[in-house]
């Protein structure tokens, strides 16, 4: 029988991870459709709108789903990580009312005016509606990552009585994993609205749709996401560097590397083998881990061994890190390749835009994947080497928690098929729509179409 | 830098101003969403049309409410969450389910739409249930008796009632035609529950703390305390007479029961959190006796001085946008 403890972990992850899916798309959609927007506002071409109509419809729906789940979200400390507040509560309360105090209130107050208010204010002020809550997405994001960061790399406070006062603001907000965090979470946001978008516009293309506006989505996210990909993967480099020296444990977890080495090589594959600590059926480049981590073909890298009682499991750290590394390598080739071409011939082949739709969610595996090897490679703790997850959960009874569980997991996989079946209805029916109306820009009129 | 007693203070306050908008404006969304029928869908499509630029600010007071609780009480936080956890859990399951139908009513295939219009309904009952229950337990001090169950019941009632009146009010100043006459008539039944269920709780609240029936009666307090009640319910009664007036009427007006709505809701709202403080967790934690530490309260307290009255400019700005009776929703 699993008890209040595992359960409760089960539902917090169950829970973070389906509130991520959303935000992980709107934070990067905002910027897309403040884009679109302004394209419009200068050009004038209503192409633009007609982007910005579709997309700003898809960013509602995400967004509402972002919201409801994120209020879950802050009932959970409460209701199961009671010990989280009570030890660490003084550095990540101010955090997360900070976020709540400028970039929640900011974005759902400018949202109704960006969904509904395009013919009630003056055009200027609705592009700044969307700038607005474009800003305050990324602020949240801000916030809530630099909490999320301190808990894996704990700095600037003091510990009195067992409880963790804050000394240094400055040192906590930019603790020294939190750049490279919020780099890489920024540009997984944008990989993933990229794909999704490029893969409803391939959708819409391949139901036959010959206007002008899927054409033109598709070869801005392709173009995106052609110049963010390779970029992830540099800024995951030096997040990963920066891993090293500060959890060197969850390293060793990724890597599959059990016993410190030198000249430590690349596992490519293997199953991890927790009671023989060891590899099985493992394809490996000779060196390439010390390579890549520490920049000399030698140089030497602490394995499992050394972290006895303080590490994490490794199996679904190693495959989470390989998932997510395999869908990044594969959205460079992806979104280069595919770019180059759509320049070049102004189309994509069938099979192409086929995979493209086929990749329209590999943004929200790689981010899950992402989120699971830094959350999952921290353990024990939940705050490194301060409060161990066993010491913060709750005491309610676990056929509570195994209830509240079992509805949210039902609820969430209504959700989750309603919303992508939604996302691709909402395509198809809009092939159906004329091109432009009778009359191109009805900013006033706010005729429907879709 | 404040010191502890000035920070209780002023978290106290703000919690309870953040809650109290809260049943405000989530109030009178909740209370739309209630009322809603599936029968006459052009009508549904108005009164999601009147909250919808709005409801999503409106559940942020509540993720303000619980985050300063979380943040500055954290101690009160646990043990109340705690002692709350199922209610609390079917509450956010309403919330989740409110919150997706309406905007996948607005994007599914039209046979689909009358089924989201009543998951609609039904997340925004679930939800003001569950809070009414919520408080009542609060007000119970979380016992678990076979009497402060029937409490928590009739107070979840109360609550849905509550919301509907102010629902109610606010789509009277928002509709025209029919759908305003039908208003005025919920108007009036919600208000005539309400104020059976304001009486109940202000009588079982006394005899349950026999403190707060001192704390009420006690001089020289007492002469500013016991007109408050009296204001109450002579602004329910001076409502009841006019709603019938309003319906010949209903140009002019229009904004009159909601603005009773609100001042019924703020009296009712100071009656209660007058008779617990200082006390956040009833009958057992004072404010201070849960406050977290001064050294992070004085640093969120800078934003909180300079981002509220910008909240509170913004949040004005954006209903005077869509003042006014409301137009048919598209997203430009
Ligand atoms: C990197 C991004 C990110 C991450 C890791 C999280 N969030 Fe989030 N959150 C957002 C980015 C975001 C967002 C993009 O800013 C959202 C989505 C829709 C929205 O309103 O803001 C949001 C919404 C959102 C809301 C609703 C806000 C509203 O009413 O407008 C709450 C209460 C939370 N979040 C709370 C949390 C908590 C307690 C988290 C972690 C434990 C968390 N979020 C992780
Ligand atoms: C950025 C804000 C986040 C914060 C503050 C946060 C905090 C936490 C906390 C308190 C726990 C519970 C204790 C534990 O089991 O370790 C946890 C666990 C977990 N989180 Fe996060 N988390 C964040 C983001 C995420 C995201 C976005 C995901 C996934 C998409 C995620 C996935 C997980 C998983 C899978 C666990 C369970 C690990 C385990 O118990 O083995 N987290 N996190
Ligand atoms: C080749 C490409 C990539 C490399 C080398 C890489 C590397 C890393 C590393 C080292 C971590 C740190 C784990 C930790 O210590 O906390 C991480 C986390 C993460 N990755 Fe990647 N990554 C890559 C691609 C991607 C892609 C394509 C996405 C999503 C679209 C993604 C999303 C994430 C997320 C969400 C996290 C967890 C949050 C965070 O710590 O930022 N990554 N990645």
């Amino acid at each position: 029988m699993l008890d209040t403890l595992m359960l409760s972990r089960m539902q917090f992850a169950a829970n973070i991870s389906f509130h991520i899916l959303f935000p992980t798309i709107t934070i990067a959609l905002g910027w897309f459709l403040v884009f679109f927007k302004t394209q419009f506002d200068r050009t004038a071409h209503p192409v633009w709108l007609r982007a910005y109509r579709f997309w700003v419809k898809i960013f509602a729906l995400t967004f509402a789903l972002g919201v409801v789940s994120g209020i879950t979200m802050s009932f959970q400390f409460g209701t199961n990580w009671p010990g989280f507040m009570e030890k660490v509560g003084n550095i990540a309360g101010p955090l997360l009312g900070y976020e709540v105090l400028t970039a929640f209130f900011m974005e759902a107050t400018f949202l109704g005016i960006m969904l509904f208010g395009m013919n009630k204010v003056p055009n200027r002020i609705h592009t700044l509606a969307c700038y607005i809550v474009a800003i305050g997405t990324t602020l949240s994001a801000f916030w809530i990552l630099s909490l999320n960061s301190w808990m894996q790399t704990p700095v600037g406070f003091e510990m009195r009585d067992g409880i963790a006062y804050p000394t240094d603001w400055f040192a906590i907000i930019f603790n020294p994993s939190f750049p490279y965090r919020f780099f890489h979470m920024l540009i997984a946001s944008g990989l993933t609205a990229s794909f999704v978008i490029a893969g409803v516009s391939a959708y819409r293309l391949l139901q036959g749709d010959v206007k002008a506006a899927p054409k033109l989505t598709l070869k801005v996210a392709l173009t995106v996401a052609a110049i963010l990909a390779p970029l992830q993967a540099v800024v995951g480099d030096f997040h990963g560097l920066n891993t090293l020296a500060h959890q060197p444990q969850k390293v060793a977890a990724m890597e599959g590397l059990w016993h410190t080495e030198k000249g430590a090589p690349l596992v490519l594959f293997a199953i991890p083998n927790e009671e023989a600590q060891q590899n099985d059926f493992a394809i490996e480049i000779p060196y390439g881990a010390s390579l890549i981590l520490t920049h000399k073909y030698d140089g030497e890298l602490k394995g499992l061994n050394e972290f006895a009682g303080e590490r994490p499991p490794v199996k679904p750290v190693f495959f989470g890190f390989r998932i997510m590394v395999g869908l990044g390598l594969l959205m460079i080739v992806i979104s280069i390749g595919f770019a180059f071409r759509l320049y070049r011939r102004k189309s994509l082949y069938s099979w192409q835009l086929k995979t493209l739709v086929a990749m329209t969610f590999s943004g929200w595996i790689a981010t899950l994947a992402g989120w699971y090897v830094t959350e999952i490679g921290r353990q024990p703790y939940l705050v490194s080497g301060l409060l161990r997850v066993d010491e913060a959960v709750t005491t309610i009874p676990s056929s509570n928690v195994a209830l509240t569980f079992s509805m949210y997991l039902l609820l969430y996989g209504v959700l989750l098929v309603v919303y992508i079946r939604t996302l691709f209805f909402t395509a198809k029916k809009s092939v159906l729509v004329e091109e432009f109306g009778s009359e191109p820009n009805q900013l006033t009129t706010g005729a429907h179409y879709a | 830098m404040l010191n502890a007693e000035q920070l209780a203070l002023l978290f106290g306050a703000l919690t309870a101003l953040a809650v109290f908008v809260y049943a405000v404006f989530d109030g009178y969304d909740l209370g739309v969403g209630m009322l809603i029928s599936s029968k006459k869908s052009e009508d549904a499509d108005t009164m999601i049309a009147s909250i919808g630029p709005f409801w999503d600010a409106n559940e942020t007071w509540l993720v303000l409410a619980v985050g300063l609780v979380l943040i500055a009480f954290p101690v009160a936080h646990s043990e109340i969450l705690q002692a709350l956890y199922l209610p609390t859990s079917f509450m956010l399951i309403g919330l989740i389910l409110r919150g997706v139908a309406f905007d996948f009513r607005a994007k599914a295939k039209s046979k689909r739409k009358a089924l989201w219009d009543k998951v609609f309904k039904t997340g925004s009952y679930l939800t003001s249930f569950c809070q009414g229950y919520m408080l009542g337990s609060y007000v119970m001090g979380f016992e678990s008796s076979i009497g402060a169950l029937i409490f928590n019941l009739l107070s979840g009632f109360g609550v849905v009632a509550a919301y509907q009146f102010i629902g109610a009010a606010w789509l009277i100043m928002k509709a025209e035609g029919e759908l305003q006459q039908q208003a005025i008539r919920w108007c009036q039944w919600a208000l005539r529950i309400c104020a059976i269920g304001v009486v109940l709780v202000s009588l079982v609240n006394p005899i349950v703390h026999p403190q707060i029936l001192a704390l009420w009666f006690e001089l020289p307090m007492a002469l500013v305390l016991l007109p408050l009640p009296i204001i109450c319910f002579a602004l329910m009664l001076l409502l009841d007479v006019s709603l019938p007036k309003l319906a010949l009427k209903p140009q002019t007006g229009a904004w009159l029961p909601f603005a009773i709505a609100v001042c019924v809701f703020a009296l009712c709202f100071f009656g209660l959190a007058y008779s617990f403080y200082p006390y956040i967790v009833p009958g057992k934690y004072t404010l201070i006796e849960t406050l977290a530490a001064p050294e992070s309260l004085n640093f969120l307290m800078f934003g909180v001085l300079f981002v509220v009255p910008t909240i509170v400019i913004y949040t004005a700005y954006s209903y005077r946008v869509f003042w006014g009776k409301v137009t048919p929703l598209s997203y430009y």
